[in-house]
């Protein structure tokens, strides 16, 4: 493949072609792995690009772009009231998560303050969830269950409003947007420690 | 393979090799269980001949099947399926038994639509096909993915009756994609990007948060597992597989991969995969999974038979290679080393074995593996003393499998 004038100028200055990337560094780094026994391992040591892919579009990107921080990036315009939450609550969630969001059938959403620490721990939004914006990333992302990416920024807000109040975290006139949810605190923000591990002694 | 009584014949006049342990303890313990199984079977296959070599076979078929006498199945539960290690042999799982574990279930996507979305903290954010992902570079290694929440029932009482139930939810295949690392310099990063968001497109989205530094030292994106493209409950067309992690990092059906500063704190990464101490903390970023391992045979549910018994089983860690496996007969008092063989790889199950005579007598094994850091497999006392009994993740205290005098095999704790 590679012609014997391209080898020749390869084996001078290949560390400068290879470190400089590009589409011609790529050529001669396989030039090169065939010129010294078809080994792919120097091919695989230039830095880049091998010319695939394509630049995303920013409307490619917003579609997907649904991720929530906990600095509050990705919240998008709109807001919920506790009392707009407990409608949208009772028509899309209830019946998985129980009236009052304690009975089930599925995982408990409210209730469990002051159980971590004891033989049976029941591990919900309130009692264990450290950051407030995880309820708009994954409520979005991810519920209703059987309809997701579904409910609206306004929807979103009231359950995240009513869920908050019905465990106590912020009152019953609170109002969610994208600037009041980032700054609730959540009673169990300071609960969770790095991997300390390896941390059984032999 | 079943060994058939006649084959044992052949090797009867020989020393006792370690061919002939193999036909000996496969006889014992598969024949029975199989001759119980073709009865009912016979009466609907394909009609079984009294002699083979009399009539001639089936055809060549363009994708093959299993013989209709095998048996072993995933067991299922809502949202996750065992790997049924009691019938498996040698270190890789057969794709249609590799365990599964999803949020929302097995997404249908067409390869030729699907898209990976690379932005953030990069130099130029981009979209890759299918197509452009195969045609880079490729690697191929093998590799267990083991959920963070096998073995999960066993932290408070013995909780599966077969190895399938307590150790189900580790699989191994030879997985071949892309190195991560590869394709990102081809977005570049950027100086400030510590944090990796990976999105999957399933009807959870699937997302997990993963630390930059590891990332571009191993980890795959990875479009074919066992030779052939992923199976769709592996994530086809495209996962991510961080070797040696715990199993949600490496997100299935992969359609986005966004940098940033800091951890994302997804659902997946706070309120699940979270490890709860006794004292009410919780320990989060718990990645790797560290070394155990388990015998398989004899193992929960089995019947065993007096005579001779090769324990089998696996040994893994998540931080590099199994180095030393011992197996112990009566509940960790005494070990002894168990034969490792080959292939011996990093963030891979290594089988051993270990020749055993059982005469009838009361016994408890164990299985304790090391792996190349010096870390020792702990006892389950030793894990709960420091680690309490709510953390549901990362079990990976040694197994007990007591086996009775009637020869019935059960789990226990020792
Ligand atoms: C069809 C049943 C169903 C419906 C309806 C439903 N959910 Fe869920 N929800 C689930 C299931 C199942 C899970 C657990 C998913 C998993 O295992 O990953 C869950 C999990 C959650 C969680 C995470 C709880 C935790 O502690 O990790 C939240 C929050 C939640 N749902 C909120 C909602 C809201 C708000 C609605 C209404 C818009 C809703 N759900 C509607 C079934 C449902």
């Amino acid at each position: 493949m590679c012609t014997p004038e391209e080898s020749g100028e390869l084996v001078s200055s290949r560390f400068v072609d290879l470190r400089k990337g590009g589409q011609r560094g790529l050529i001669l780094g396989i030039c090169l792995a065939e010129l010294v026994g078809g080994t792919t391992v120097l091919a695989q040591e230039k830095p880049a690009n091998y010319g695939l892919g394509r630049t995303a579009t920013e409307a490619e990107i917003n579609k997907w772009n649904i991720d929530v921080s906990p600095s509050g990036d990705g919240l998008p315009q709109g807001q919920g009231t506790v009392k707009n939450g407990a409608k949208v609550y009772a028509k899309k969630c209830a019946a998985c998560h129980g009236p009052t969001g304690v009975e089930g059938p599925m995982v408990p959403l409210v209730g469990g303050r002051g159980t971590l620490a004891t033989p049976e721990p029941v591990k919900t939004v309130g009692s264990y969830w450290p950051e407030a914006t995880t309820l708009y990333d994954y409520i979005y992302r991810a519920m209703p269950y059987t309809a997701p990416q579904s409910l609206t920024p306004d929807e979103v807000y009231s359950l995240i409003a009513w869920l908050l109040f019905r465990n106590g975290i912020v009152p019953e006139r609170a109002v969610m947007d994208a600037r009041t949810l980032p700054a609730v605190r959540m009673p169990n923000r300071l609960g969770f420690v790095p991997d300390p591990r390896p941390d059984v002694p032999k | 393979m079943k060994h058939s009584a006649k084959g044992m014949k052949t090797t009867g006049g020989r020393s006792l090799s370690r061919r002939r342990f193999l036909t000996a303890a496969v006889s014992v313990t598969g024949l029975a269980a199989a001759q119980a199984l073709f009865r009912p079977l016979r009466a609907q296959a394909r009609a079984v001949p009294e002699d083979p070599t009399r009539v001639p076979g089936a055809p060549p078929s363009p994708y093959g099947q299993r013989s209709e006498f095998e048996q072993a199945t995933r067991l299922a539960g809502t949202s996750h399926s065992l790997t049924p290690l009691q019938d498996l042999h040698g270190i890789v799982t057969p794709s249609a038994l590799h365990f599964e574990r999803h949020h929302n279930g097995v997404p249908v996507i067409d390869p030729a639509r699907h898209r990976l979305l690379i932005h953030g903290l990069v130099e130029r954010p981009m979209i890759f096909t299918m197509d452009d992902l195969k045609r880079f570079p490729s690697v191929s290694r093998l590799a267990f993915i083991e959920c963070s929440g096998n073995s999960a029932r066993e932290w408070r009482a013995p909780g599966g009756q077969t190895v399938q139930e307590t150790h189900g939810l580790m699989s191994t295949s030879e997985w071949t994609g892309v190195a991560l690392a590869m394709v990102l310099r081809e977005v570049g990063v950027k100086p400030d990007a510590a944090w990796m968001l990976a999105e999957g497109s399933d009807a959870a989205a699937m997302t997990r948060s993963i630390p930059l530094g590891p990332a571009m030292e191993d980890a795959l994106l990875c479009y074919a597992q066992n030779g052939e493209p992923l199976r769709p409950e592996q994530g086809y067309p495209l996962r991510l597989l961080l070797p040696g992690w715990e199993g949600n990092t490496c997100i299935k059906w992969l359609r986005r991969l966004k940098l940033g500063t800091a951890p994302f704190m997804t659902r997946e990464e706070t309120s699940h995969y979270t490890d709860l101490m006794p004292d009410g903390t919780a320990r989060q970023f718990t990645m790797v999974m560290e070394a155990k391992s388990v015998i398989t045979h004899p193992s929960g549910g089995q019947q065993l038979r007096p005579g001779f018994v090769e324990v089998r089983g696996l040994a893994w860690s998540g931080n590099g290679r199994v180095t030393v496996v011992e197996v112990s007969t009566d509940g960790g008092r005494t070990w002894q080393p168990a034969r490792l063989h080959d292939l011996v790889l990093p963030e891979c199950p290594t089988r051993f074995t270990f020749p055993w005579r059982w005469e009838g007598q009361e016994a408890v094994l164990q299985s304790r593996c090391t792996d190349e850091t010096g870390y020792v497999q702990p006892t389950r006392q030793a894990l709960i003393t420091v680690r309490g009994l709510n953390s549901v993740y990362h079990y990976n205290a040694i197994q007990s499998w007591k086996v009775a005098r009637d020869g019935r095999v059960s789990n226990v704790h020792a």
